[in-house]
């Protein structure tokens, strides 16, 4: 009897460990801390009088993105083409390209090692580079965000089309499947849960990658907002910018997700 | 006419150590729907032997015949299981099985037709639109079963295939493969580090030692079938059982001494 007790509390402890539950209650708890640590920003903000152009108030800043909506929205429209044009780009080139690196030992030998080592090279340097040869409008940035992506594309597909099970290839052997058969069949779908971990690393690149592009010459994107107000003193509104940023970051790595939830619905999920 | 025949098959490897001897002078001949095992430590060649068969390798010397032919590449009179299940993670239960059909080209309502007699033969009836992450360990291994069935081959190549299982799974589906097998006749070469399994299944257990690998000796096992759980405790078991561990770990002369 005085058991009981005890073990209806042991059952609820498992209900907890439910992942829907766990998720609902991270998001929960994130929400809350957040707007907990905006509330304590403005109040300090207000208590030690801190001038706008130094750190602005959560309020003020809210105030100046509605003010200045229309300049965010435009600059935000700029800002997103870049990425997602580059980004785009990097997926048509790359997935094929691995393919290629895949399927052909001359590739493996002479191509995909000095991409490996290219790899480490810091991408976003070369944007003055790119300014010099091919000046200030968006394609510079479109090459910026491209070079960013590509590279964790590519190197995510070509392992991911080599991570076949050796026994698996045994078997495809053994009923004299054909190239075609096997990569329809077998390698790419073998790939799709690494492709996508690799586009999930390349899409929050890309929006570093075009801001970057944008604070080393331009006449739009929010990269080139945030530079301009920031040197103009309106602090808010550069606030305002990053703020947006964070969201188009936010949206389009889950929305990247939502993809793969929808084509990959085997990967493992973390 | 045998079914398989193989006389004084060689294989080496390259290895960073120099080439190594995987497969020394192995002769064996295997009868049509016979059950082989092939049984000893690892390093013994055993599962080399099973790839050769299934010519996924290339013997270094030696001739190796199947029905009367000399084997060059892959036939796909063959099916193969493995350790591991190896099941398609998008594909469910259903079309798992039917891989090997898409392959090669095989009429697509017989062979779905097929396919279900077969989930149904090894009791996964009902489970045929599920996926592989929601089956024990197990029943996977029973859909690789079927897959290797599905087009009907003569040559059924089992490589350690209940290795990876629980000890009592292990024994219900060693049962149930031998159920198989009494109602749709094949040639069995099955190989396992496990002597127990190795007698309790074949016709004839093959036992080989390691450094180069070669075949000890073939044990032929006289046993009535069905076979059942309690022939593990008989007279005649213990001496197969006797015999075959000690020429796996005294070699091929200790018994003769």
């Amino acid at each position: 009897m005085t058991t009981e007790p005890h073990a209806a509390s042991l059952l609820q402890d498992d209900e907890s460990l439910e992942p829907a539950d766990s998720t609902l209650k991270a998001i929960l708890g994130a929400t809350i801390t957040l707007i907990a640590l905006t509330i304590v920003w403005e109040f300090l903000v207000r208590q030690f009088q801190v001038p706008a152009w130094l750190l602005p108030s959560p309020s003020l800043i809210g105030q100046s993105m509605v003010e200045w909506r229309s300049e965010l929205i435009g600059h935000s429209m700029v800002t997103l083409y870049e990425t997602l044009v580059g980004f785009a780009l990097a997926i048509a080139i790359s997935i094929p390209l691995a393919v290629a690196v895949v399927y052909s030992s001359l590739l493996q030998n002479t191509i995909y090692p000095i991409l490996l080592a290219l790899q480490s090279m810091p991408k976003v340097a070369i944007a003055p580079l790119l300014a010099l040869w091919i000046g200030f409008g968006t394609l510079p940035k479109i090459v910026v965000v491209f070079l960013v992506c590509f590279f964790p594309i590519i190197v995510a597909t070509a392992s991911g089309l080599a991570a076949v099970p050796a026994p698996l290839m045994d078997l495809i052997r053994s009923l004299s499947a054909s190239s075609l058969q096997t990569f329809v069949k077998i390698r790419f779908p073998t790939a799709m849960p690494h492709i996508f971990v690799g586009l999930k690393i390349a899409i929050t690149f890309a929006v570093i990658g075009a801001v970057i592009g944008e604070f080393v010459g331009s006449e739009s994107g929010l990269g080139y907002l945030i530079l301009v107000s920031t040197s103009q003193s309106r602090t808010p509104l550069a606030f305002g910018a990053l703020v947006l940023l964070t969201i188009m970051s936010i949206v389009l790595y889950y929305g990247i997700a939502l993809i793969e939830r929808i084509l990959v619905p085997w990967a493992p999920r973390n | 006419m045998n079914k398989i025949h193989i006389e004084g098959l060689h294989k080496t490897y390259a290895s960073s150590h120099g080439r190594v001897t995987a497969l020394k002078e192995v002769s064996l001949s295997i009868k049509q729907n016979e059950f082989v095992t092939l049984v000893g430590p690892s390093g013994c060649g055993k599962s080399t032997l099973l790839k050769l068969i299934g010519a996924l390798i290339r013997p270094s010397r030696g001739t190796l015949l199947f029905d009367g032919t000399p084997l060059l590449r892959p036939t796909r009179d063959v099916g193969i299981v493995f350790q591991d299940a190896v099941l398609l993670e998008w594909r469910t239960v259903l079309d798992n099985v039917l891989l090997p059909t898409e392959i090669l080209g095989l009429d697509k309502v017989k062979s779905r037709n097929r396919a279900m007699d077969l989930i149904n033969l090894v009791g996964l009836g009902g489970f045929e639109k599920r996926f592989p992450r929601e089956l024990s360990g197990g029943m996977q291994q029973r859909v690789s079963l079927c897959r290797a069935l599905i087009h009907n081959p003569s040559v059924l190549l089992m490589d350690e295939p209940f290795a990876a299982l629980d000890a009592m799974t292990r024994e219900e589906l060693g049962f149930e493969l031998m159920r198989i097998w009494d109602t749709d006749k094949k040639t069995v070469i099955f190989v396992t580090h496990n002597i127990t399994e190795a007698i309790l299944l074949a016709d004839r257990v093959v036992a080989m030692t390691p450094r180069p690998g070669r075949i000890a000796r073939v044990v032929d096992i006289d046993l009535a079938r069905p076979r059942t759980i309690d022939m593990e405790f008989t007279q005649k078991f213990k001496s197969y059982s006797g015999q075959i561990r000690e020429v796996i770990y005294h070699g091929p002369g200790a018994s003769r001494s």
